[in-house]
C-alpha cells in the first residue's frame, strides 16, 4: 500500500516536469523501445541457436512472416491471442523443418535455400493473408503489475507490457544458460564448431541441427506473430519489412552471444522507436528518409563490428554454413 | 535406409536433368496448391504454361514474354558470375532501382530537350547508378570484411524508401495534378526506350540481355577472369595460391552484377514502366536469383530459365484473369521451384543407394 502511495506522489511530482528532449518524451520512447525490440529479439535469439549448431539459415524473414500470418489467422479464428502466438511459433518451426530437410538431408546450399525460404514465405503469407487485411485481431492484455506500474518513469518503461515481452527476456536467459552450463548446450556448440569431430564422438549431427533449426524457426515465428498480433496489430502483406534480416545482422553484431543479442535488439528497437517518435513529433524530415534510419544504422554497426573483429578472434562457429556429410 | 554416396565428379546427366525434374515436380506441387485453392489444377497449369505461348491471344503475350524475360536474364547473368565465386549479392533489387532512378533523374532534369545523346547518356547513368550502389557492399566487404549478403539486402530497404521519397518529392511530375509519380518517359521521345519492332516487346533492354548472355559466356568459359572466378568459388585456398586476389574478385563481381541490374532498371523505367513511382519495382531483382539458380549459373541456362520464369509471370497474370487465381499464388509457385531445384541438386553430387551401403 505504501508503495502505491509513493507511486502516486511521485507521479504527481513527475507530471510537472516531463522529461522531454526536442519534443520527444523520453519515457514514452523508452517504453516503446521494449515492445519495438521484441519481434527482432525473439527472431535473433532463435537464429543464434541455429547458427551455434553450425547452420546459417537466411530464411528468418520468411519464417517470421509465416509466423505473422499464421498467428494472425489462428487468433482471429479462435479468438485467442495465445493460440495465435502458439500457431505462429508452429508455422515458423514448420518452415525451419523444411529448410532442415533440404540442407541436412538433401545437402543443399544453405545460402540459396535460406533465400528460397524467404521468397517462398513472402509469397505463401501473401496468399494466406488475402482475406485478413483490415481485420482486427483479438487484443492481448498488458500484464497487471498493480502499484508497480504507477511508479513514475520506471513504471511505464518496465511494467507496462504484455507477457510476451517478459517471456522474450526469459528466453534469452534460458538460451544463455543452456548454451553455457548444460550438456545439451555443449553438444550443440560442439556440433557447430566441428561437425566431423562431433560425429566421430558419436553425436548425431543432423538430429542436433534439426532441433536447433526447429527452435530457431519457432522463435522467428513467435516474433512474427507478436508483430501482427500485438505490435502493429494488423496483417499487411510483407509487414516484417526486413526485420528478419535485421535479426540476422544482430546475431553477427552480438558475436554469437545471447546477452549481446539482447543489447543489439534493444538498440535497434530504440532507433525504430525514436524514428517513429520523430515522425509523430512533426519534424520536417520526410518520412521516407526517417524510415531508412534503422537499416542504415544496422549497416554502420555491422561495419564497425567487422572492422573490430577483422584481426581479432573469429567469433562465428567454425562449421557455420558448411554442409555435413558423414563420408566426406 | 537411404544412403548418399559422394560422386567423384558431379554427374553430367543430372546437371542438365535436375532443372527439368524440378520444373515437373513444381507443376505437380503447384497443381496441388491450386487444387487446394479450389481451382482445377490441370486447367491452371495449362493456362500458366500454354495459354501465353499458343493460346487464343498468344500474339500479344509473346511480346510480354520478352519484356519480362529481358530484365530477369540481364540481372541473373550478372548475379550468376558472383554466385560462382561465392559472392552473394542479394541486393540486385536495390541496384535495379538505383539504375532506374539515376537515368530517370537525368532525363527529367534535361526535359524537354530533345537530343540523340540523351538515351545513350541514360544508359551510362543507369549502369553507373547500379554499379556505384553495388560498390557499397563490395568496398565494405573488401575493407572491413562485412557480410555482403546482409549489407546488399539492407540497402534494398534503404533504396525502396529513397524511391518513394523521389516519387513523392523531387521527381514528382509538376504537371501531374498532385498525383505521385514522375513524368511518363514514354511521352518523351528522346528518352523513350521504344520497341525495335513494334508490338514484339523487343526493346534495347532485351537486346542488352542477349548481349549480356554472350558476354558472360565468353567471360566465364573463354577468359582467364572466369576461370579465376570459378576456382575462387570451388577451391578458395587453391585460388589464393594461384595468385587470385579475393578483393578484386569481390569488386569485379558486385560491380558487374550492379551495373547489369542498373541497366535493367534503366530500360524498364524508360520503356515498359515509363515512370518512377513508389511501386516501380516488382521484385525482378529477387526473382533473378531464382533464375540464376534455375539456369545452373550458366549463361545459356539463364537465358532459358529467364524465359520460363517470364512465362510463369504472364501465365500467372492470365490465371488471375481467367480463373481468379490470386497473384501471390504465382510467387509461391516460383519459391517452390527454387526449393525443388536445390533439393534435387543432391543427385548431381551424390549417388543415392537403397540399403545401408558402405559409406566410403
Amino acid at each position: 500500500m505504501w508503495l502505491h502511495r509513493m507511486g502516486a506522489d511521485l507521479k504527481f511530482w513527475a507530471m510537472g516536469q516531463r522529461m522531454s528532449i526536442g519534443g520527444i518524451d523520453i519515457v514514452t520512447l523508452a517504453a516503446m523501445l521494449m515492445a519495438a525490440s521484441t519481434p527482432v529479439l525473439l527472431a535473433a535469439t532463435g537464429e543464434l541457436v541455429a547458427e551455434k549448431s553450425g547452420v546459417l539459415n537466411l530464411g528468418v524473414e520468411g519464417m517470421m512472416i509465416m509466423g505473422a500470418v499464421a498467428g494472425f489467422a489462428a487468433a482471429v479464428a479462435t479468438g485467442s491471442p495465445v493460440l495465435g502466438i502458439v500457431a505462429g511459433a508452429l508455422a515458423g518451426a514448420l518452415m525451419a523443418t523444411l529448410f532442415a530437410f533440404l540442407t541436412q538431408i538433401f545437402l543443399s546450399n544453405q545460402v540459396a535455400t535460406g533465400l528460397a525460404l524467404t521468397l517462398f514465405g513472402l509469397g505463401l503469407s501473401a496468399l494466406i493473408g488475402k482475406g485478413y487485411e483490415g481485420v482486427r485481431p483479438p487484443p492481448t492484455a498488458k500484464l497487471d503489475f498493480g502499484p508497480l506500474a504507477d511508479i513514475p518513469v520506471i513504471g511505464p518503461i518496465f511494467f507496462s507490457h504484455d507477457w510476451i515481452v517478459y517471456a522474450s527476456l526469459l528466453l534469452v536467459a534460458v538460451v544463455w544458460f543452456v548454451l553455457r552450463y548444460t550438456r545439451a548446450g555443449l553438444i550443440l556448440r560442439a556440433v557447430g564448431e566441428s561437425h566431423d569431430a562431433a560425429h566421430a564422438l558419436g553425436y548425431r549431427v543432423v538430429a542436433v541441427r534439426f532441433a536447433a533449426l526447429g527452435f530457431g524457426g519457432a522463435l522467428a515465428g513467435l516474433g512474427g506473430a507478436y508483430l501482427s498480433l500485438v505490435r502493429v496489430p494488423q496483417w499487411t502483406e510483407g509487414m516484417t519489412a526486413g526485420a528478419g534480416w535485421i535479426a540476422l545482422a544482430i546475431v553477427v553484431f552480438a558475436s554469437w552471444r545471447p546477452w549481446r543479442v539482447l543489447l543489439g535488439a534493444y538498440m535497434f528497437g530504440g532507433i525504430t522507436a525514436l524514428q517513429l517518435q520523430l515522425q509523430a513529433a512533426g519534424y520536417a524530415i520526410p518520412v521516407h528518409i526517417l524510415s531508412i534510419a534503422p537499416y542504415v544504422i544496422t549497416i554502420v554497426v555491422l561495419v564497425i563490428l567487422s572492422a573490430l573483429h577483422r584481426h581479432g578472434v573469429q567469433a562465428a562457429p567454425a562449421s557455420l554454413g558448411k554442409s555435413f556429410h558423414a563420408s566426406s | 535406409m537411404i544412403t548418399l554416396i559422394r560422386r567423384p565428379n558431379p554427374s553430367q546427366f543430372w546437371t542438365f536433368a535436375t532443372p527439368i525434374v524440378a520444373v515437373i515436380a513444381t507443376m505437380i506441387a503447384g497443381g496441388l496448391l491450386f487444387a487446394m485453392l479450389g481451382k482445377n489444377p490441370v486447367e491452371a497449369i495449362r493456362v500458366i504454361f500454354w495459354e501465353p505461348l499458343l493460346g487464343a491471344n498468344a500474339s500479344y503475350f509473346r511480346g510480354q514474354l520478352l519484356v519480362k524475360a529481358g530484365p530477369l536474364i540481364l540481372i541473373a547473368s550478372g548475379l550468376a558470375v558472383g554466385f560462382r565465386a561465392g559472392i552473394w549479392n542479394i541486393g540486385a533489387e536495390g541496384q535495379y532501382i538505383m539504375g532506374a532512378l539515376a537515368s530517370a533523374w537525368l532525363a527529367l532534369h534535361v526535359y524537354p530537350a530533345e537530343s540523340h545523346w540523351l538515351f545513350p547518356a541514360m544508359i551510362v547513368l543507369g549502369a553507373l547508378g547500379g554499379l556505384l550502389w553495388a560498390m557499397i557492399p563490395a568496398l565494405l566487404k573488401v575493407w572491413f570484411g562485412t557480410s555482403e549478403i546482409l549489407v546488399s539486402l539492407m540497402l534494398v530497404y534503404v533504396v525502396e524508401n529513397l524511391l518513394a521519397y523521389m516519387a513523392f518529392g523531387p521527381l514528382k511530375n509538376p504537371d501531374g495534378f498532385g498525383f505521385p509519380g514522375s513524368r511518363n518517359l514514354q511521352d518523351y521521345p528522346s528518352a523513350h526506350n521504344v520497341d525495335l519492332i513494334a508490338g514484339t516487346g523487343l526493346h534495347w533492354g532485351v537486346v542488352t540481355a542477349f548481349v549480356a548472355v554472350i558476354a558472360t559466356y565468353i567471360l566465364m568459359h573463354r577468359h582467364i577472369t572466369g576461370f579465376r572466378i570459378r576456382v575462387a568459388g570451388e577451391a578458395p585456398r587453391a585460388a589464393r595460391f594461384a595468385g587470385v586476389i579475393p578483393a578484386r574478385l569481390v569488386v569485379f563481381c558486385l560491380g558487374l552484377a550492379g551495373a547489369f541490374a542498373g541497366l535493367a532498371g534503366m530500360f524498364e523505367v524508360s520503356g515498359p514502366s515509363g515512370q518512377i513511382t513508389d511501386s516501380f519495382n516488382v521484385g525482378y531483382g529477387f526473382t533473378a536469383i531464382i533464375v540464376a539458380f534455375l539456369g545452373r549459373l550458366h549463361p545459356i541456362g539463364i537465358l532459358l530459365a529467364g524465359l520460363l520464369m517470364a512465362l510463369t509471370y504472364i501465365g500467372g497474370d492470365m490465371a488471375q484473369l481467367m480463373l481468379g487465381l490470386p497473384s501471390a499464388a504465382i510467387q509461391v509457385f516460383q519459391g517452390m521451384l527454387l526449393f525443388f531445384l536445390l533439393g534435387f541438386d543432391v543427385l548431381t553430387n551424390f549417388r543415392v543407394r537403397l540399403g545401408r551401403g558402405a559409406s566410403a
